[in-house]
């Protein structure tokens, strides 16, 4: 059997230079195929790599000579993790590429509150099953359960709520099949969408002493330097509209994004790294929605981050946990202001019409940013499509962060060096599904 | 829904003294179907409690050696490395159980099945030479041996216990073969065909999700797969009649499940050109 899990460390004496590497094969508790590969020659930091080796599945290349309705349910299965986001960004990409926009009104209103559920299941299982272990020093949260049962199963019934939105709003949590271009199939009616109220309110008593007790963990103290991007709107915390903007002073439209980002694809991975271009690397996500918009969070968000000692910016990604919990306060409050607001539209979609043009839609998935480009035809059909989601933007800042955490740590014994380079990662929460899908095609015959 | 209650979990009989093994294998997929797993917000603690998460790692880093009572696969074949892997999962299991369309017969990514692939690879693409890809994408059950097949992207949460409280107990899982056209009836939906004109895969479609899109005025789009015996001809017929077109059939077929043998067959009766016959990439049947 391939060893899983397995940890290797090795330090052969070379010309008289310890090498040290330390690796793991397969990262756990990460989305996905992906591993972690860092070498050193004595002191010096040779090489950092998160190799992700997960296969390919070409959705670019598939999405051509589908129709421009099709995109929505195609992308989904891009990631089980975030399929609304890529339900999001590909049906507001349609409509501008047909002349529609839906920035207002019931329907926007619907997409949110899906999102929002989106936000709280990945945020929930983030937290409690992927990241939480890594302070408490456990394998995973079945593990940590043993001994603390009931944080587990509260984070648990937050993640059910985050479900039930989108099991209510989408038809299922996994791949929602209500979601069209122009809007939904079917609208929920007021009376439907009350029976969220009750366990979102619980979930957000949850969220809030969420970031109570994530605020309590114990956080080195370390900060990243790379460009934080998101999307901004002026009033409003980020979620399906907004203009990209960083704190590098980037600010654009999302129409704009392919000229100021560039792809390269490196030997190591099945995922292709973005850069700013003439920048550099950049980071998305929760640290960076966070730093360009905590002045926009509501009340009770913002005040849950003011008692967990957030200034109006982190950079500390292993605080990310306050911040994805803050988010979480964010997300159910929403959430229930929408639904409090929510009158039913007139219809569950408007009218869309294809016609030869470009389109581009970018929206913040729970792990940041992600943008889609179509090229349809004037009946419809792709011609061409481009999607960079969150985690091939992040993983050259992640690879600098990793080799960053290797020179201060480097007194640190193998084994434990390498716990803190798989925390380095999942502080981050790539989603190696989502990175790996957009490489071309080639083709070995054996 | 055809899956009885969890409580059925909870009943599941296991062998005194050792709890049963459960692993949790990925190939090319999404993750959707194993998360459906960790979806499973009520029951997950007292599954981990009944038997043994061995082997897991969405969940966990800690991992337990094979041989493994129960293997949950998800995912296609679509690298020679992944090939030989599912081999090695395959002779460390007992039972081997895929979940989901990509398992079940490819998923999305077996839309390169019927490529042209020099045309394909002549997209414009970065440095060939750092990945390495087979030219299709196939199920499990081509590779290896597998005990039980669910069907669906994604699968339905109730289903997957059902399955595994129904292994842990040696006994057959009840889920059924019939088409979601029933599920609709035992719903109370009215049929979106005959009463919007709606197309749907509903009468050919797998059943299991519950009829989700007509309950959301859609037709279904077949994300389930093939049901048992399927007539196709008949239901293009019908959605001819409606108005869709040959590209539109082709379409239509030809998704989450456009390698399953029945999608496949009836997605080429209306390729312009004729039905391709040099193709892999469905189940043998």
């Amino acid at each position: 059997m391939s060893d899983p899990g397995e940890r290797g460390m090795s330090d052969p004496e070379e010309d008289g230079v310890r090498t040290r590497v330390i690796r793991t094969d397969y990262l756990a508790r990460v989305e996905g195929e992906g591993a972690m590969y860092v070498r050193l020659d004595g002191r010096e930091v040779v090489e950092v790599k998160l190799r992700i080796y997960e296969p390919p599945r070409f959705f670019e290349a598939l999405l051509r000579g589908r129709a421009f309705t099709e995109a929505p349910d195609i992308t989904a299965r891009i990631c089980g993790i975030c399929p609304v986001a890529y339900q999001m960004s590909a049906v507001r990409a349609m409509e501008d590429a047909c002349g529609v926009a839906i920035d207002a009104g019931p329907l926007r209103d619907l997409r949110r509150l899906i999102y929002c559920g989106e936000w709280i299941e990945s945020h929930s299982l983030h937290v409690y099953m992927l990241h939480a272990p890594d302070f408490l020093g456990y394998a995973g949260a079945v593990e940590m359960a043993r001994d603390h049962r009931e944080i587990v199963e509260q984070g648990l019934q937050m993640k059910k709520a985050g479900n039930a939105v989108m099991a209510l709003v989408g038809g299922r949590e996994v791949h929602p099949i209500n979601v069209r271009v122009g809007g939904f199939y079917r609208a929920p009616a007021r009376a439907e969408l009350r029976t969220l109220v009750d366990p979102l309110e619980r979930a957000r008593e949850i969220a809030l002493a969420t970031v109570r007790w994530a605020a309590t963990l114990p956080f080195p103290d370390v900060e990243v330097a790379p460009e934080l991007l998101a999307l901004a709107e002026p009033g409003a915390y980020p979620i399906d509209l907004g203009r990209i903007v960083s704190d590098g002073g980037l600010d654009i439209a999302a129409a704009e994004f392919d000229e100021h980002v560039v792809e390269e694809h490196v030997e190591h991975s099945n995922a292709l790294h973005a850069r700013l271009r003439e920048r550099g690397s950049y980071l998305v996500g929760p640290l960076a929605r966070y730093a360009l918009s905590s002045g926009a969070l509501r009340p009770l968000a913002d005040d849950a981050a003011r008692e967990a000692g957030l200034g109006p910016v982190c950079r500390n990604p292993f605080q990310s946990i306050v911040v994805r919990a803050v988010e979480l306060v964010q997300a159910c409050d929403e959430a229930l202001a929408i639904i409090d607001a929510y009158e039913e539209p007139d219809a569950p979609a408007v009218e869309v019409t294809p016609r030869r043009a470009v389109g581009h839609g970018a929206t913040e998935a729970p792990r940041g940013l992600l943008y889609h480009r179509y090229e349809i035809d004037e009946d419809g059909t792709i011609l061409d499509a481009r999607i960079v989601p969150p985690t091939s933007q992040n993983q050259l800042a992640i690879e600098e962060d990793l080799r960053a955490v290797v020179e201060r740590s480097l007194d640190l014994p193998d084994e434990q060096l390498s716990l803190r380079c798989e925390q380095t990662i999942r502080n981050h929460d790539p989603c190696i599904s989502c990175a790996t899908h957009f490489l071309q095609l080639t083709v070995d015959r054996g | 829904m055809d899956a009885p209650p969890v409580s059925a979990v909870r009943g599941a009989g296991q062998p005194a003294g050792r709890r049963q093994t459960l692993a949790v294998w990925k190939f090319a997929s999404c993750d959707g179907c194993q998360l459906s797993l960790l979806d499973c917000e009520d029951e997950l603690l007292m599954l981990a409690d009944r038997l043994q998460i061995a082997y897991f790692l969405e969940a966990s880093s800690a991992t337990v050696q094979g041989p493994y009572d129960i293997s949950i696969v998800e995912g296609s074949i679509t690298t020679a490395h992944d090939a030989e892997r599912i081999r090695e999962v395959r002779r460390n299991s007992r039972v081997l159980i895929t979940i989901g369309a990509c398992a079940t017969a490819g998923g999305i990514q077996a839309l390169r099945n019927f490529g042209d692939v020099d045309e394909f690879t002549a997209i414009v693409y970065a440095s060939p030479d750092y990945i390495s890809t087979l030219a299709t994408s196939t199920p499990i059950g081509a590779h290896v041996p597998v005990d039980f097949e669910l069907n669906g992207c994604p699968i339905n949460k109730r289903q997957l216990l059902e399955v595994i409280a129904a292994h842990l107990a040696r006994r057959r899982p009840r889920v059924r073969a019939h088409s979601v056209c029933v599920e609709c009836k035992r719903r109370g939906t009215v049929c979106v065909m005959v009463a919007h004109g709606t197309p749907c895969l509903g009468p050919v479609t797998h059943a299991g999700c519950g009829a989700l899109c007509p309950a959301y005025d859609r037709g279904c789009y077949g994300c389930y797969g093939p049901m048992e015996a399927p007539n196709t001809a008949s239901l293009s017929a019908g959605m001819a009649a409606l108005g869709a077109e040959d590209l539109d059939l082709v379409r239509v077929y030809r998704t989450f499940n456009a390698g399953a043998d029945a999608f496949r067959e009836a997605s080429e009766a209306h390729e312009p050109g004729g039905p391709a016959t040099d193709r892999q990439g469905g189940r043998g049947s």
